[in-house]
């Protein structure tokens, strides 16, 4: 092309690269190194190996916060990976007011978890309307102690997840079924596959890569919850703190007064570890399935 | 579920919306249609109630006159003697109008830079050849691979050093321009022809005129996605600020409408009217932009 000067592409770069620098890359390499310290919030701190790693392997809260978010991953990843997809099949078809019911399926996605997080504390309150219902449909006779109880703080949690997901990972679904050629399943339709085998049988395997995409996705967002659990408990992640997520022990130990940077650090990477684990996870499993 | 039998049931008949088919004027035919049809409607009206129902029953909530009951079997979906008061109670408990200009600056803010900065990166990395391209485009992958979540506490420590802790530009700056803007805005200008930039360049336009008279008009669907989203993502966005703003003075509205919730009122009307005040504007502009929204979120799909 044109004789260009070599600072040319640098000078359009150059705004973009300093935010990614300055607010991503070095940040993450000072977690690197404050996870070596015992540095606290105020500052200071001497090296101290891998001292904080050690101490990880010992501490309770955060082997809780660990066992918590994997069993928020283990529930909601599959509910996420299947749901959604229903409901881009029901809504895939071109019937009348069918923009309206997508777009308002997609609210929720837009309302802000601190907003999704009030409603849904004022759903599940003991006195709230799911309890309402469930009383008056006999399914239970006392309120199921959704707030105050961690298990099931975290199952409101996992439920509020998925409604707020919904729409989005509906969007991703209805456009991968777009590009189904309709010319297989009229295919398979002559052959005499009813619509229950079509859809097993030429739409899913069609549809892997878009699942995978949406279980890593799913997977990745769920190493990371914290504001289901902070906004439905107040603050607190429930009793003794017993609802408590990894991130949610990550802000508790490092941030705030007397907080620890440099244990919190360690623990950041853990976490920056677990969502590269889970993002090469299942990349590996879809090689291999597809290998098999 | 009787979801997973039905919503399949006719896929056929699905997949090119633009293309209608002929009904088949077969009657027994017909008849199974229609009765598809009915058990679609229904199933699409409860994933509406389950979707759509706890924003509406917070609005009828926020509507209840203080004697109204809000607790108890069965529950009164309908508020006997609406008010506003509320809304009124919440302007007064909390400066929620300035909590609301902090959060539209700041969401703003995000739209602006993303698009501006996220542009001119993206046009760089598509359409010029030197040497360090990949260097780049893998810093801009890394951000998109580092959970914010991971580096948030050395995050903080960097703000506080800068005096930018309890500012709004902290809350706006780390995310000014992400790696997927900068993604996006590459694999648009990516697609443009080469010819329309040559004959450009033969009527002798520099690189800079290129970019703002040629590219970036031929790119404003992909303007309006980046817009869109990094809006709706400062808006919505809550550790960042929760961690970084301690003052409530300097509060956003996800921020400040936490304080509602306990510091402030246990009534659960003022809550609701609360929330309703928090999410509504979000709501409008996005029925509003709603094309625009399941377009953009189509493309970066497909794309990958």
């Amino acid at each position: 092309m044109t004789g260009r000067r070599w600072y040319v592409p640098w000078l359009f770069l150059a705004p973009a690269l300093a935010v990614a620098i300055t607010f991503f890359i070095v940040p993450f390499g000072n977690t690197a190194v404050l996870s070596l310290t015992d540095a606290s919030t105020l500052g200071g701190g001497h090296f101290t190996g891998l001292d904080n790693f050690r101490r990880l392997a010992h501490d309770d809260q955060f082997w809780l916060s660990l066992r918590n978010t994997a069993l928020y991953l283990v529930i909601v990843v599959p509910l996420v990976v299947t749901l959604p997809l229903l409901v881009a099949l029901l809504v895939q078809r071109r019937i009348a007011g069918i923009g309206f019911f997508r777009a308002v399926y997609y609210s929720p996605v837009v309302a802000s978890m601190v907003v999704a997080g009030l409603i849904w504390s004022w759903l599940l309150s003991s006195d709230g309307m799911v309890n309402s219902l469930l009383r008056g449909l006999h399914v239970v006779t006392e309120p199921i102690p959704f707030l105050t109880d961690a298990h099931w703080l975290l199952a409101g949690a996992m439920a509020m997840t998925v409604w707020k997901g919904l729409g989005y990972y509906m969007v991703i679904y209805l456009a991968a079924l777009a590009n189904v050629p309709r010319s297989l399943l009229e295919a398979a339709e002559v052959d005499g596959a009813g619509a229950v085998r079509r859809f097993w049988h030429v739409t899913v395997p069609l549809l892997r890569p878009t699942m995978i995409l949406v279980a890593t996705l799913a997977a990745i967002a769920c190493a990371k919850v914290f504001a289901e659990v902070y906004t439905l408990s107040g603050g607190s992640a429930g009793p003794g703190g017993e609802a408590r997520t990894l991130v949610y022990t990550i802000r508790e130990t490092g941030l705030g007064l007397g907080g620890e940077a440099g244990y919190a650090s360690a623990m950041s990477l853990a976490l920056f570890v677990a969502t590269l684990g889970l993002s090469v996870l299942v990349t590996r499993l879809n090689s291999r399935e597809e290998q098999a | 579920m009787n979801a997973t039998t039905a919503a399949p049931a006719r896929p056929a008949e699905t997949g090119a919306p633009t293309a209608p088919r002929p009904v088949p004027a077969r009657p027994r035919r017909s008849r199974r249609a229609l009765a598809a049809l009915v058990v679609r409607y229904v199933l699409l009206v409860a994933v509406l109630l389950v979707t759509v129902g706890p924003f509406l029953w917070q609005l009828s909530t926020s509507l209840k006159g203080t004697g109204e009951r809000v607790f108890g079997y069965p529950p009164q979906l309908l508020p006997r003697h609406p008010t506003l008061s509320h809304y009124a109670d919440v302007v007064d408990t909390i400066p929620v109008f300035r909590y609301g200009l902090n959060s539209l600056l700041v969401a703003t803010g995000s739209a602006l830079s993303n698009c501006l900065l996220g542009s001119l990166a993206g046009y760089a990395l598509a359409r010029m050849k030197f040497r360090g391209r990949a260097l780049a485009v893998g810093i801009f992958l890394a951000t998109m691979i580092i959970p914010f979540e991971s580096i948030m506490v050395s995050e903080f420590l960097m703000m506080r050093s800068l005096h930018l802790n309890n500012t709004l530009l902290g809350v706006a700056l780390p995310t000014a321009v992400t790696g997927l803007s900068v993604l996006l805005f590459r694999n648009a200008f990516r697609s443009l022809p080469r010819e329309v930039e040559e004959a450009a360049v033969l009527d002798g336009a520099g690189e800079w005129q290129r970019f703002v008279r040629i590219a970036l008009p031929s790119v404003r669907g992909t303007v309006s996605v980046v817009a869109i989203f990094s809006f709706v993502f400062s808006w919505d966005d809550f550790l960042w600020p929760l961690i970084v703003l301690s003052d409530p003075a300097h509060c956003t509205l996800t921020v400040g409408i936490q304080y509602l919730s306990g510091t402030f009122t246990n009534d659960q009307r003022v809550i609701a009217a609360g929330t309703m005040i928090a999410v509504v504007p979000l709501l409008v502009l996005f029925f509003c932009l709603q094309r625009f929204f399941f377009r953009g979120v189509g493309e970066g799909a497909v794309k990958g």
